[in-house]
Order: structure tokens, then sequence, then C-alpha cells
């Protein structure tokens, strides 16, 4: 009798355990909202407004998933993370995903139990210098003063990177973002060099920030993605068609305006296959099958995302760049749905 | 022989002489008495001048009503043409709600307003003695109408929760009454009490109060934690901390000077472990660490773990103030309590106690303004304090690049505070001045 508890215990402990695992999908459902894991405040990206509503390029993110979940964006606890504890509270369970502008890397996908499932900015290492300078490229700054926030990777990148060019530069180093601008701004570094999309909010700040350009060049690979907990592969499929969706919609030219019309007309095959009219693929990832539709209509697609909270007609003003379409010149490109 | 004029009436007195009285003397004695403190005081006064030519202009030349940091940018362009730039108050227009109030929605406003109102009425009977000892049942009334307020939902777990003590309470008495006469008759009533009240709270209180909020489901909207933020998320830990960890002090220096052998090591390892840890640390072992060993998907309300440890943090250091003032009382005045044949209890209430908290009140406050400002410190684990919030406001492209301006309004909002803690304290001092020192 003692024994066959025992291992009734048991079995249900590993079911639970299994269950746990594989159920955020259906726990997401029954709670009726997603935990969002998001930035406490990061330009562009993810802030506040003055009337409390979380706003920026991840919370949009959060948003698709939602509608894609709920046909509901507003269906979203958003669980603002500091970098101190984002991977915790993912692997905890308080957060179901991170849109918090996290580099995918080796170790945070490997050795933290994460799952990185796309991404959804290319950022990399960028450098800033007044346009009075008259540089037009990182090989030209050969004995420059760098502004460069100690004990980040910036640091090293940008170490790595002068001497893969065989250059020379004096480092200035300072504490932060704010001390870095405020020296950069009086001229006592020619250089300012953080992640590209951090460099062009403080470019944004300047009274005038023609006075400044930003070089092209790139000194590391910044790959910023949606992050879920190791072992739930339905829910890691979700996350990752869901932003597929909303890229694969922008290379079929499928807008927040056009997807209804899109849709209901049925003429395109592989439109047909994102909107749901045929084909049936939300129903096998555990949606509707016109998840897409309604992201699309209520979220926009990607491009739709990017223009309107970080792109060029923005203050941050960030060109697409890498995170243009592999059709344009980028590399963005989304796996066929079908 | 006899005098030949008598004076009948008092001279008028002279004046002091001008050089010793009014702000002249004052400015002798006190800036010039010496060279090199003449020289000082130039020094000084050139420079304090030179600040306030700087700042003032800056602060009151100021733009408050625009939009956004480039709209403040251009008023200022029309307005000097030479290209001078002062404070954009507007951002503290926009957002100061956001500082003071957090996340709540405007029309919810009154909430945080009303509980700080509760809060200040409910400290004047603790602060000013000679006030209606009636005032007092505001101060208890607040320990449950607060969170009420903050938190919102029904009204009855905060009502169960507060029933909890009148169930300890009613124990109590009860058993105080039926033990009465025997020799261990204090220790079965407050262990009974604290049986009882614990059954209560954690056996009893949760059903019965989900049963009747869905009975009559009377309440204020609810509010996440997540969501309290600024002031009110640091008035909120601040006071929870200061009203808590009084008790908590005092049970523990009196504890750490006990002859009991458990429950002095117990107070001295208490006291020591917490004291030897910074409380950065304990905030990132709560909320950081504790998610690891709980069962996954146990959702940690963070603002209630870093109430709960900064109440035992300030508890810790207090307890330690309090010793001290507890070691200052003469050696007389505890014989002096025995004599009197009073027991351990009546002893600490009426002798000991009141001298010694009289000698560490600065102790004590100072503490209190320290725990206020460590409030800012969740900011580690929780982005929502008001350091946090003006990185929020950062964050949002019409304010990006401002910083002398929110963090000064913040710095100001501290100081108002800690600047009305610290006279309460010198006031408190003053009536309490007895000749003992």
């Amino acid at each position: 009798m003692k024994r066959s508890i025992f291992a009734c215990a048991a079995v249900a402990l590993t079911m639970t355990g299994g269950a746990l695992a594989a159920q955020t999908l259906d726990a997401v459902k029954e709670r009726g909202e997603l935990n969002c894991g998001i930035t406490e405040g990061t330009l562009g990206f993810s802030a506040r407004d003055a009337n409390g509503v979380h706003q920026g390029f991840d919370v949009e993110f959060c948003r698709a998933l939602a509608v894609a979940i709920f046909n509901d964006a507003d269906a979203v606890n958003y669980v603002e993370l500091s970098s101190a504890n984002r991977f915790t509270a993912l692997t905890a369970g308080n957060a179901d995903v991170l849109y918090r502008t996290t580099t995918w890397t080796l170790t945070r996908d490997v050795d933290l139990k994460t799952n990185f499932v796309g991404v959804n900015y290319y950022d990399g290492q960028a450098f800033m210098v007044p346009a009075e300078l008259g540089v037009s490229s990182a090989l030209e700054l050969d004995g420059a003063t760098v502004c460069i926030e100690v004990g980040t990777t910036t640091e090293l990148n940008l170490a790595d990177y002068f001497r893969a060019n065989g250059m020379e530069y004096q480092p200035l180093p300072v504490g932060g973002t704010t001390e870095a601008k405020a020296l950069f701004e009086e001229g006592a570094c020619d250089v300012y060099t953080t992640d590209g999309s951090a460099l062009a909010g403080v470019k944004a700040s300047f009274p005038d920030p023609s006075a400044y350009v930003i070089l092209p060049e790139v000194a590391s690979k910044e790959p910023l993605g949606p992050a879920v907990r190791h072992g739930d592969e339905q829910w890691a499929d979700v996350v990752r068609w869901v932003q597929n969706a909303l890229i694969e919609a922008e290379e079929y030219d499928i807008t927040s305006e056009n997807a209804a019309q899109l849709a209901e007309s049925g003429s395109i095959p592989a439109v047909n296959r994102i909107l749901g009219v045929e084909g049936g693929l939300g129903e096998m990832l555990g949606l509707e099958n016109d998840f897409a539709l309604n992201m699309i209509t209520k979220v926009g697609n990607y491009g739709e995302i990017f223009a309107r909270t970080i792109g060029e007609s923005t203050p941050i003003g960030l060109p697409r760049g890498l995170n243009a379409l592999y059709t344009e010149g980028g590399i963005q490109y989304a796996p066929p749905f079908r | 022989m006899s005098l030949s004029f008598v004076r009948t009436e008092m001279e008028e007195p002279q004046p002091a002489p001008s050089s010793t009285v009014g702000i002249v003397a004052w400015a002798r004695t006190n800036l010039f008495s010496s060279i090199p403190n003449t020289i000082l005081t130039i020094i000084a006064l050139y420079l304090l001048v030179r600040l306030a030519v700087g700042i003032f202009p800056w602060i009151f030349l100021g733009v408050w009503d625009a939009g956004s940091l480039s709209e403040c940018r251009e008023i200022f362009a029309e307005l000097y043409p030479d290209g001078r730039e002062y404070a954009c108050w507007a951002v503290i227009a926009d957002r100061w709600d956001q500082i003071i109030f957090g996340y709540y929605s405007a029309d919810q406003y009154w909430r945080p307003i009303l509980g700080w109102i509760l809060i200040g009425v409910s400290a004047v009977p603790v602060l000013y003695p000679n006030t209606p000892r009636s005032l007092l049942y505001v101060t208890v009334a607040t320990a449950f109408v607060y969170p009420f307020l903050v938190w919102g939902g029904t009204i009855w777990p905060y009502l169960m929760a507060a029933v909890g003590f009148g169930v300890g309470y009613g124990v109590y008495r009860i058993l105080a009454a039926v033990t009465a006469g025997n020799a261990f008759s204090s220790v079965i009533a407050v262990s009974g009490s604290v049986i009882a009240a614990a059954v209560w709270w954690i056996g009893l209180s949760g059903p019965i109060s989900g049963a009747l909020a869905e009975a009559m489901p009377w309440g204020i909207e609810a509010f996440r934690s997540r969501d309290l933020a600024g002031f009110a998320l640091a008035i909120t830990i601040g006071v929870v901390a200061i009203a808590a960890s009084l008790p908590l002090a005092i049970a523990l220096a009196l504890g750490r000077q006990s002859n009991m052998l458990i429950v002095n090591k117990l107070s001295t390892g208490f006291i020591e472990m917490i004291r030897g840890v910074p409380l950065i640390t304990l905030i990132f072992v709560a909320v950081v660490l504790l998610q690891y060993f709980l069962p996954s998907g146990t959702d940690v309300d963070p603002i209630l773990a870093i109430m709960i440890l900064v109440t035992l943090f300030t508890a810790a250091y207090i307890a330690e103030v309090i010793r001290a003032g507890l070691a200052a009382v003469p050696k007389g005045q505890y014989e002096a309590a025995d004599s009197l044949g009073l027991n351990y209890g009546l002893a600490q209430r009426l002798i000991i106690l009141p001298q010694a908290l009289k000698i560490a009140i600065p102790g004590i406050v100072s503490n209190f303004i320290s725990v206020f400002k460590d409030t800012v410190l969740v900011s580690i684990v929780f982005p929502n304090d008001p350091l946090g919030i003006a990185d929020t406001i950062r964050a949002d492209s019409n304010w990006n690049g401002i910083v002398w301006e929110l963090y000064g309004f913040i710095a100001l909002v501290f100081f108002l505070f800690c600047f009305a803690m610290s006279r309460y304290s010198l006031s408190l001092e003053k009536r309490l001045q007895t000749g003992h020192r």
C-alpha cells in the first residue's frame, strides 16, 4: 500500500512536471491574458506614455501575440523586468515570453535554459561622431578619443574592432549613457559608441541632431529577439510563427488596411495561407486559423510596426538597414507558410 | 552728615553700543571676526552669488507649457536668439502626477491622496501626546484602510485581517481569565491568542472573505502591485517599514537584553544576520532567488516581499539604536523599578522604555529617513520607484534627453519629506528634554 502511494505520487509529480512545461499556451488561454516581459523603459522599444499606457516596438509584438491568442490586443499583462531579473522571471514562469531587447547568445540560449525563437531587431554596436569632423567611415577613426561605458560588452567589442583594423584609440571611460552624452556633447571625446538603436535615441535627444552622424559600420552583432522557456515546443512555435507571420505579411504587402480585403478576395494562394483562408495552419499551432489576419488588421505587419515605433518618420529615426526584408537588402527573412 | 542729593528715579538704560547688537554686530562676530575669517567669508559669498546667478535664471526662466523637449527648445530659440536655454519644466507639468501617484488612472488619484491624509491624521496621536486618545482608533483603522485604498478589490480580505486581531485579543482575554492565578497564565494566554489568530488568518479568513465577496462584492477597483509606482510606491514601502519596524525593533532590543538564553540568542542572531548583509542583497534574494525556490508559476508579489524585507532590515538597525538607549539608562532606574515591586512588563513600560526611547529618538528618526530614501533601491528588481519612473519618462521620445529637471524635482520631493521628518525629530527631542543629559 505504502509503495503504491509512493509510486502514484512519483507518477503524478512527473506528469505535473511535464504538464507545466508543455502547457504555456493553455495556461495563457486559461488566464485570459499574456504575461509579456518587457524593459522598464528603452527609448522606442518600450516605455509608458503620459497616460501610463505601454508604447514601443517590443510592446507591439506583445500586442500582436495577444491578438493571435485572444484576438484582443489589450489582453497583455506587461511585466517590467530589469536586466538583472529578466531570465529568472522567465524561468520562474512570471513572464510567458520576453520581448526585452535581449541579445541572442549561445550562453543565454543553452546555459540559461531559454529558447530564442527569432530576431525582431538586428542591432549592432555603432559609432557616432560630430558631423563637423568630416568622417564618413569608422575606418577613419585612427587615434580618436572614444567615450565608452565601462564594464559593458561594447567596451570589449570596441577593443576588438580597433585591433582587428589596426587602429589606435584613446578610451574615455564613463559610467552611463547620460554621462557619456554630456561628455560627447561638450567635445571631451570625438566618438561615442554603443548599440545602434540606443545611439539613434541619443542622437535624437541633441538640440540639433543633424550636427552628428552615425557611421555605417557596426562593430558587433546584437540580434534582439523574443525568448521563451526551454521545454515547451508548442509555445515556442506559437511565438516563432507569430513573428514570422508579421514578416511574411510585409513581404506579401499585406497591411492593416488591405488584410481584410485580401482575405475576402482570396486570389493569391500564399496570402490565403497566411491569412488562414486556406491550409488550416493556425489550428496546427493551436490558434485560430485567422490569427494572422486579426493580428495584421489590429497591429499591422512588421514594416508597419517598425515605421510606427522606431522608423525614420519617428523622432528616433532608425533606418531599416539590416532589418529590411531580404528582398530589399536586409536580412529579415521568414520561412514560408505552407 | 547727610547726603546732599539722592537720585529718586532710575536713569533710563543706555542702548547697547551699535557694535554689539543688531545685524552689524552679528556680522562682525560671525563673519568678519579675524582676517582669515573675513577672507573665507568673502570667498564663500562670492561662490554663493556665482551659484545663484548660474542656477536661479535656469530655474525661474524655465518653460512650463510645452509638449516635448524639442518644443521647449523651439520656444527658447524664439525667445533668446543668442542660444540661451533654461529649464524645460514642461516635463514636470506633463508627468508630475505619474511621479507622485504612479500608474493609478486619474479618476483613482483620490485613493492614494485619501490614504496619505489618513496616515497624516493617524500619525497625530502618536506624534503629539496632547491630542484626544480617540484619534488612536483612526491610527489602528488606517493599518487596514490604507492597504485597502492602495490595492483595492473587495473590502472583505482587509476586514478579515482586522478581525484576526480581534480573535487573538478575545482568546487572550478568555485564556487569561480562565488561567488567572496560574504561574504560566500570561504565557498560556499569549501563545493561545497567537495560535488562534494564525489559525484565523491562514485557515479561515481566506474562504470566509471569498464567500462574503461573492455575496456582497463591495469594494473599489483592484490595483496590481506591479502598477504601484513613483512616490506612491516609496511612501507605501516607507510607511509600512516605519510603522511595522518600531514595535519589532523594541521587541528585538528587549530580546537581546533578555536573560532567557533562547530569546537572547535568537534576537542577537537575527539582528546580526540582517545587519551583516547589505539591503540590496536582501532585496535581490527576496525577489529573484525566491522565484527559483518556490514552485514554478508562483508569483512572488515583489512589493510585498520588498516591504517585508525593508521592515526586517530597518527593525534590526533600530533595535541596535534602542539597545544603546537601554544601555544608557542608569542601573539605578532598573533597581528602582524592582524595589517598587514592578514586574518586568510594567517596569519596562513605565520606567525603562520611556527613558531609553527618548535617548534613542535621534537615531531612530535618522534610520527612518534613511529607510525612506533606501526605497529607491527596489529599482534593482522592480523598476517603478521614483528614479525608475524618471527612466521611463526619459524613454518617451518626447522627453528623451531631459535630465536635470526630472531628477531635480524628485530630489526636491525627497528633501521635503526627509526635512519634515528631521524637523519633527528635533521638536520631539526638545519637548522630551527633561534635563537628564
